[in-house]
């Protein structure tokens, strides 16, 4: 059986004063009914990657890419109209901050709804109770009161229950989560990542979730790819991180500070004189 | 080293050079807007043509001359002569000076006034705000032309007034524009910052907001340069303005008005002169857009 | 000895709420404190209340035993500043680092400028040929050396700090986390860290105090931090969400 989804050589790059600049450079991997996770630095291109899968790049980045197939289907030869029932529909995304990637004067519940309506075909009363079930599921205890409530009216922990809400009701195959805590408190990020964990497991999705801290994606993937400058450097099974050979996965590992830190210094990067950080 | 290495080293080693390499970089990006470019040539020549007109003028910009009354543009009177056998050509040269001496005073005046008024409502805000702000409204309502008039009316008719009246109805734009990128900043971290380290109140407007402001307030400036003109002139055309014998541009159309059907050229040759100079205006004020912002000048 | 902060009985009121109620905190000379919680615990509050820029406050703040409100401006940018959060939204997007860290010595009349800003950009890690460079044309860690270095260029001895590394990477986060304790013992500088990151107080701090909803629950030795001994069910929860993948299973085992 082929992989749901393959990705080969991916490039990107946007133009520089002194020609183009690859920020991607070379990126390839197949994705199951699996969680796969994405870590790098700002800079590293894993956002890129992510962006990349749905075709979001637009000029003047400029986007080259051997293989790009979903479920047997070729992205790369879709039309724009195609490419939407893609989006949303069966690769979903889940952006950093809720506050921006929501619509400020559309109730949450109607943006649930759109979110169901664009892709299918159903009774407004189904609508409703499909948008009901589906924030139960994400568990927001009184849904009846939560539908009628703007994006600024719910917490940052709620917000991001809401998109994710709205990113699985389509039930899609495939969900990109780009660093879909990192805006949040350290306790509301597990119960995020739990939900999309438990959401995942539950819709035999594959995850593609990006983000810059190691051990957060450890915990929730059962592989890690570590981006460094473009390229991927290292894949590693989730539960083998202490077995990392490539130096830039170990400097990453070793320059967190641990919550039993007794070391005087933190190792850093070697990042070449004069360059500096 | 070379002047060029000199000014384009990203390791500058003393302040001068780095102002100078900055002011290099705003030059060539500056360079790269053919328009802009265009533009500051007009108003390069603008300001040329107001210097040495005394030399670059043919005849007298005043000489009456009754042998020689509205005679169509030739090879002797290159712009034609007006009704008083005056030479359109001297006369737009000269009244050059006085188009310059009005923008540039309105200028001065208006711009400074509208900055500071708009960047202290926006820092201080509260009841400083509201004040300022309502009185800058009751201006803002009322059309500059006809407050420029109302102005001159009571300030007497005459170059000085106009240019007072006009720099009147100016500033409230300013102080608009001010207050409203003072407040995109007035909670930033940065402005905190300064105050943390023992900045008066005075000092964080003077050295941290205006700046911040100028370069949209310049921009402005330069885009109303052309309405500045244009109200010279209408006050010009009124009988406000400049005085006779004096040769402004709006006052000449004025006079032209009465021929403009035999002789349209004693209206249209100055009028001319003001498109030329208002576009001229509009170009740089659009090319300074794209080159007073470090950020978007390195994007390109 | 006299704490370099001292605060009692604070409240600090935003509208109609209090989102600090009756915090007490002393910070020795030369100690590292953390105040750590989630937000809304109103853990930056406090610091933003010390440095004046709340102004709705009651209670008691102290800098060196002289009470703020008793301080002049300038007499209080010496003896403490701040390094904030966001190294984007804290320098003047249109002044060079070399105006930056110049401003402070302007505004209080210190002399031999150039060689007092070369020094202090060595000091805090960046190489003076960036002394004319802009904001944008530095990258994040860069520009947190530059608002440290501003922080210091008066040299007080009380460094606020406002989550100085949450905006990072973390291979900068270790780069700015070293710089902090090297200038501590440098300069004998006293720290208040306001962060949600435990893991950092845990490298850089000597004490803590936990927030919950704008009142203190716990204060703690960091030795109580590292052995995840707290008293209060609320820091014990703060501590569970905190463990990263590799220091559960160190806990677990």
């Amino acid at each position: 059986m082929p992989p749901l989804l393959e990705l080969k050589n991916l490039r990107v790059s946007f133009p520089g004063p002194r020609g183009p600049v690859e920020v991607v450079s070379g990126v390839s991997f197949d994705l199951g009914r699996e969680r796969l996770g994405i870590v790098g630095e700002s800079g590293s291109g894993k956002s890129l990657t992510g962006r990349s899968i749905l075709r979001l790049l637009r000029p003047p980045a400029k986007v080259s890419v051997d293989r790009l197939r979903f479920d047997g289907a070729d992205l790369l030869a879709m039309s724009e109209r195609e490419m939407r029932q893609v989006r949303g529909a069966r690769i979903s995304m889940v952006m950093q901050d809720p506050r921006y990637s929501l619509n400020p004067v559309m109730t949450v519940g109607d943006q649930i709804a759109e979110a169901l309506k664009v892709h299918e075909r159903i009774p407004r009363r189904e609508v409703r109770e499909r948008v009901m079930d589906m924030l139960d599921k994400v568990r927001i205890h009184d849904p009846e009161r939560v539908m009628k409530l703007y994006p600024h009216e719910v917490s940052g922990g709620m917000g991001q229950r809401v998109m994710i809400a709205m990113m699985l009701i389509p039930k899609p195959d495939i969900l990109i989560a780009d660093e879909p805590t990192s805006a949040l408190d350290v306790s509301v990020q597990a119960q995020v990542l739990d939900l999309i964990e438990e959401m995942i497991a539950e819709y035999g999705m594959g995850l593609i979730l990006i983000s810059h801290d190691l051990d957060l994606v450890a915990r929730y993937c059962d592989r890690v790819l570590v981006m460094n400058q473009g390229e991927v450097v290292e894949e590693l099974e989730a539960g083998g991180l202490h077995r990392a050979q490539h130096p830039y996965t170990r400097a990453l590992l070793e320059s967190v500070p641990r919550i039993d830190e007794t070391r005087k210094v933190l190792p850093v990067m070697d990042r070449g004189a004069g360059v500096g950080t | 080293m070379t002047m060029h290495d000199w000014l384009t080293d990203d390791a500058p080693a003393s302040r001068f050079q780095a102002s100078a390499g900055q002011a290099w970089a705003i030059t060539r990006a500056f360079g790269r807007n053919p328009l802009a470019v265009l533009g500051a040539v007009i108003i390069g020549a603008l300001v040329f043509v107001s210097i040495f007109a005394p030399w670059l003028a043919p005849y007298s910009p005043v000489g009456q001359n009754l042998g020689a009354r509205l005679l169509p543009p030739s090879s002797e009177y290159w712009l034609g002569t007006d009704e008083l056998g005056r030479d359109i050509y001297s006369r737009i040269l000269y009244g050059a000076r006085i188009t310059l001496l009005i923008v540039v005073m309105v200028a001065l005046i208006s711009a400074p006034l509208g900055l500071i008024i708009g960047a202290v409502a926006g820092y201080f805000g509260g009841w400083v705000d509201r004040t300022l702000m309502a009185l800058t409204d009751v201006f803002l309502s009322l059309p500059k032309l006809i407050m420029a008039l109302a102005f001159v009316a009571a300030l007497g008719a005459g170059l000085q007034n106009a240019i007072i009246a006009i720099a009147v109805t100016a500033w409230p734009a300013y102080a608009r524009i001010a207050r409203a990128e003072t407040l995109t900043f007035r909670n930033a971290e940065f402005i905190a910052a300064v105050r943390l380290q023992g900045a008066s109140h005075l000092r964080v407007i003077a050295v941290h907001v205006v700046p911040l402001c100028l370069s949209s307030t310049i921009i402005r400036v330069t885009l109303d340069m052309a309405g500045i003109i244009l109200t010279a002139a209408g006050l010009g055309f009124l009988g406000l303005g400049a005085q006779p014998p004096l040769p402004e541009w709006g006052a000449m159309i004025s006079r032209g008005r009465s021929f403009i059907l035999d002789q349209w050229w004693v209206a249209t040759m100055p009028g001319f002169a003001i498109i030329i100079v208002s576009l001229g205006f509009c170009f740089l004020g659009d090319g300074l857009r794209d080159v007073l912002d470090p950020k978007q000048r390195d994007g390109r | 000895m006299t704490p370099a902060l001292g605060i009692r009985n604070l409240y600090v009121r935003y509208g109609r709420t209090d989102v600090v109620q009756d915090v007490s905190i002393s910070v020795e000379q030369g100690e590292s404190y953390a105040l750590v919680g989630e937000s809304g615990s109103g853990k930056s509050t406090i610091l933003r209340a010390a440095v004046g820029m709340v102004s709705d406050w009651r209670g008691e703040i102290e800098i060196d035993g002289t009470p703020r409100s008793s301080m002049a401006q300038a007499d209080f940018a010496r003896h403490c500043q701040m390094v904030f959060q966001d190294p984007y939204g804290s320098l003047h997007p249109r002044r060079t680092v070399d105006a930056t860290l110049s401003e402070p010595l302007k505004i209080h009349n210190i002399g031999d400028r150039d060689h007092r800003v070369v020094e202090m950009m060595r000091s805090v890690g960046l190489n003076p040929r960036y002394r004319f460079r802009f904001p944008h044309q530095l990258s994040g860690g860069q520009r947190q050396r530059v608002a440290i270095a501003r922080a210091l260029m008066l040299d007080p001895k009380l460094l606020l700090l406002d989550e100085p590394t949450s905006a990072l990477d973390v291979s900068v986060q270790a780069e700015i986390l070293n710089l902090l304790v090297r200038l501590r013992e440098e300069r004998g500088l006293t720290y208040v860290f306001v962060t949600h990151a435990l893991p950092v107080v845990s490298f850089l701090c000597d004490r803590l105090g936990v927030l919950h909803k704008g009142q203190l629950v716990e204060e703690a030795g960091v030795d109580k931090l590292r052995a995840g001994a707290f008293d209060e069910p609320y820091a014990r929860e703060l501590f569970a969400a905190s463990l990263g993948a590799g220091d559960r299973v160190r806990h677990a085992v």
